[in-house]
């Protein structure tokens, strides 16, 4: 089968079946995505997150908890491509694992905000009245919880640690999210394709699930996508400030903080995870621009 | 629910359907009456906020604040509608842009109201829709923004009949669509009806559309029911009410004696 | 005709850049136009309302206008500077769209805007200004026009709007009018109250119109003469009055296809396009 083949089948006019209509979509989606450069640039950092985070035992040269007092503070060269922190440890073992830490907080952040965001927005907006008024209420009241002092509350009930980092941004963070979907809501509510299928009889959970959430997903993902810089940030913060990832846990925020004191003769201890999170946010944001211009004007 | 053969198959009693509260109450529709033979086509004629499409979606269940008696086959309709309505009665909206969902191949379009009736033989029934209304199986997995519009139309015909109901509700089937594909369409529909005695209930502001597919009319105009008449009557050109006059005179061209006459109605 | 035409069209192409090669709107038509109403009637996908905005260079990017003799009045409009269309647009040709909602401003009063288009295009105070726009709303057969002039766009009915929208395009007194399916989204009787009152403006001022439409019996029962278009060419022209006489398929074929109240038939006609009407030649 060669290439020219399968893409004259995906992009056939007239799809022979569910699956190659499905497919035909998804590659288009993609073709799309691939004609703007800042949005491939984005998805391949975004893919390479992925793939260091899942190599990281492979790429990284030594263990990121090793400690070696004889060879701390080293500046990069041959044994350390990016040096070593005060305890001796290699900075590029600890970055590549820290992007598990990374990504886990995105795709935990993104699977919990995301689907709650979601069910909220829709069903508010589907049903209006008093379903709406208390939903909008709920929302409102998480959103005025400021993420830092709620992030310190949970360190002090549960104690430090990534998880509690995690939920206390997603608990903050999902209230835009349903806003967004209960705007789109409303806006296709009133659509004839909803009215027909009302009048096939449809319950109102197929309504939602089957017609209404495919149509906010779209814009969901996209702000999503553009917030993950924003979380990322975040969770470095926290990390800076010693609510996130416990020592010695490899936890990009974490290493920026805990090589401030070194930050004028040892730079690269700082610097080097420092430039992970601008890299990683920065590819996020490019993936969500790039994602927003293909998913949102599409011929409705 | 039964239906008596031959009987009157739309029943509306002094209909009336009120939009918002208080202040800006608007009555899109006042105290409106009329009978639909079964297997007939019927008219709902008038200008833009005349409440034609009021009334059509009160009968679909779409409109909950109205007052007055609607019935289908006999059947009083109450606030809800259950599934045996649904089964019986069903509706093709004007705008063949905004009544496919975009996301939803015509495949599943078709295939939905068959899963949600849980009835026998999918494969089987989206086939025949496709086929009684002109489309091949090469637009069976298609977009609905890879179709034209008289493309999408025929689909959301093949909608509506793929439940094989006895009452089609159409609402300006063919307003949005170029003049050659309107005439494919109202072919089509009229074969349909006549192939499967149906009752048509359309609603429309072409005058000419209505002489076309209908044998009887009613003319609307803010809310309320001017003059109900027959076709025949139309084309002879006897209607009795000013206002249907007008609408007549108008629908036949431009013509600068006759716009000087046109007065304002209510 | 026995003037100079106020409009000459000679070979105009719009075309846009598209994946698979340039995609050409409009293809190489030409036509004139005298002081008379002229109608294009089309289908969407015609070119028509392309053609309209041709005319005044407000075809957007990144579609490209070319043409051997685009002239108006003996200005060439297509070698003009973005200066000089920007003195004849309004002054000299108007536009008149289809939907008053998109094409008024909708947070100043209508009699305001009224008052601007006069002030663009000549030196007034004010006061005169106001008094020209309150003139032209009783032209329209506004009856009220004190009342009228302070009301915003949402407040005044869709006829009422188009009115206000001749209004405005018409107080510069240009020499020649388009209307991009003026009329399309008013009630029938609505329709021909505008109707009438573009008629009288057009008639006497001397003016020259052209509408563009899909509702080929209304344009040929307002205008004089008919540009039948298809495909980006011109297929058809003819006199109004004989268009029953009309000889291409396509139009015939756009004729009998019609519902007619006067003229019940069991199944309309059905238009069988053929191919070889896109490679017609221009017109």
């Amino acid at each position: 089968m060669t290439i020219a083949r399968v893409r004259a089948w995906l992009l056939a006019e007239a799809p022979a079946s569910r699956a190659q209509a499905r497919l035909s979509r998804t590659y288009l989606g993609f073709a799309a995505l691939a004609r703007n450069p800042l949005t491939v640039v984005g998805l391949v950092i975004v893919t390479a997150l992925v793939l260091v985070a899942a190599l990281a035992p492979w790429l990284a040269t030594h263990s990121p908890y090793d400690q070696d007092l004889d060879r701390r503070l080293r500046p990069p060269d041959d044994a350390h491509r990016f040096g070593t922190d005060q305890l001796g440890r290699d900075i590029l073992s600890r970055v590549v694992y820290g992007a598990r830490v990374t990504l886990a907080i995105v795709v935990l952040v993104a699977v919990i905000v995301g689907p709650i965001g979601l069910a909220v927005g829709t069903v508010a907006g589907y049903f209006g009245g008093w379903v709406d008024a208390v939903l909008m209420r709920v929302t409102d009241t998480f959103m005025a919880f400021p993420r830092l002092i709620l992030a310190l509350a949970f360190v002090a009930v549960l104690g430090p640690g990534i998880v509690n980092a995690i939920l206390a941004i997603a608990i903050t963070a999902w209230p835009p999210y349903a806003r967004i979907a209960r705007a789109e809501t409303l806006t296709e509510r009133g659509s004839d394709f909803i009215a027909a299928i009302r009048l096939q009889g449809a319950s109102p959970l197929r309504v939602l699930c089957g017609h209404i959430v495919p149509l906010c997903v779209s814009s969901l993902i996209v702000r999503i996508t553009l917030d993950m810089a924003g979380v990322i940030l975040v969770a470095a913060g926290l990390g800076f400030l010693g609510l996130g990832a416990r020592p010695p846990q490899p936890e990009w925020g974490a290493m920026v903080s805990e090589g401030r004191q070194f930050l004028l003769d040892q730079w690269w201890i700082a610097t080097i995870p420092g430039a992970a999170i601008f890299l990683v946010s920065l590819g996020f944001n490019l993936l969500g621009d790039g994602l927003r211009d293909v998913l949102d004007p599409k011929a409705r | 629910m039964s239906a008596r053969a031959g009987g009157t198959m739309i029943e509306v009693d002094r209909l009336s359907v009120t939009f918002g509260r208080g202040r800006v109450a608007l009555e899109a529709v006042r105290e409106v009456s009329f009978r639909v033979e079964a297997g007939a086509a019927f008219g709902l004629v008038g200008e833009s906020g005349a409440g034609k499409t009021s009334v059509l979606r009160a009968l679909a269940g779409l409109v909950t604040d109205w007052r007055g008696h609607m019935a289908i086959a006999g059947t009083a309709l109450g606030r809800r509608r259950d599934r045996g309505f649904y089964k019986l009665v069903q509706m093709v909206f004007q705008d063949p842009y905004g009544s496919l969902h975009p996301r939803h191949t015509v495949d599943r379009i078709l295939a939905e109201p068959v899963a949600i009736h849980e009835l026998d033989d999918a494969e089987g029934r989206i086939r025949r829709a496709l086929d009684t209304v002109g489309l091949g199986p090469a637009f069976r997995f298609r977009y609905p923004h890879q179709l034209s519009g008289g493309e999408r139309q025929r689909v959301a015909i093949a909608r509506a009949l793929i439940l094989e109901p006895r009452v089609l509700l159409l609402d300006e089937p063919t307003s949005s669509l170029d003049v050659s594909v309107q005439a494919e369409i109202l072919n089509l529909l009229m074969r349909l009806r006549v192939e499967r005695g149906l009752t048509y209930l359309l609603v429309t502001h072409n005058l000419a559309v209505v002489a076309h597919m209908c044998d009887r009319l009613a003319v609307m105009n803010a809310g309320r029911v001017v003059e109900e008449l027959t076709v025949d009557d139309l084309r002879a050109r006897r209607p009795r009410r000013p206002y249907t006059r007008q609408l007549l005179q108008a629908s036949l061209g431009y013509d600068r004696e006759a716009a000087a006459q046109l007065e304002t109605f209510d | 005709m026995t003037q100079r035409p106020l409009l000459t069209v000679d070979d105009l192409w719009v075309r846009f850049p598209g994946r698979n090669g340039p995609v050409e709107a409009v293809r190489g038509i030409g036509f004139e136009v005298g002081r008379e109403k002229v109608g294009i009637v089309g289908e969407s996908g015609s070119g028509k309302t392309l053609t309209g905005r041709a005319i005044l260079r407000l075809v957007p990017r990144p579609g490209q206008v070319t043409a051997r003799r685009l002239e108006f009045d003996g200005i060439d409009l297509l070698g003009i500077s973005e200066r000089g269309i920007r003195r004849i647009r309004g002054r000299r040709i108007s536009m008149v769209m289809q939907d008053p909602k998109f094409s008024l401003n909708p947070v100043m009063p209508v009699g305001k805007q009224i008052a601007e288009a006069y002030r663009a295009h000549f030196p007034a105070s004010e006061r005169e200004a106001r008094e020209r726009a309150l003139d032209m709303l009783a032209a329209v057969r506004i009856r009220d026009p004190r009342r009228v002039y302070d009301l915003h766009p949402h407040e005044v009915s869709g006829g009422m709007g188009q009115r206000v929208m001749i209004a405005m395009m018409l107080i510069p007194e240009p020499d020649l009018l388009i209307a991009d399916e003026p009329t399309s989204a008013l009630d029938v009787t609505v329709q021909l109250k505008v109707l009438a009152i573009l008629d009288d403006l057009v008639t006497q001022r001397g003016m020259g119109l052209i509408l563009i439409s899909h509702d080929l019996p209304l344009v040929a029962s307002f205008c004089d003469r008919l540009l039948i278009m298809y495909g980006g060419r011109i297929l058809e022209t003819c006199r109004a009055a004989e268009l029953h006489a009309a000889r291409h398929p396509y139009t015939r074929g756009l004729l009998e296809s019609l519902p007619r109240i006067d003229r019940p038939v069991r199944e309309l006609a059905t238009l069988e396009r053929d191919p070889a009407w896109r490679d017609a030649p221009p017109g």
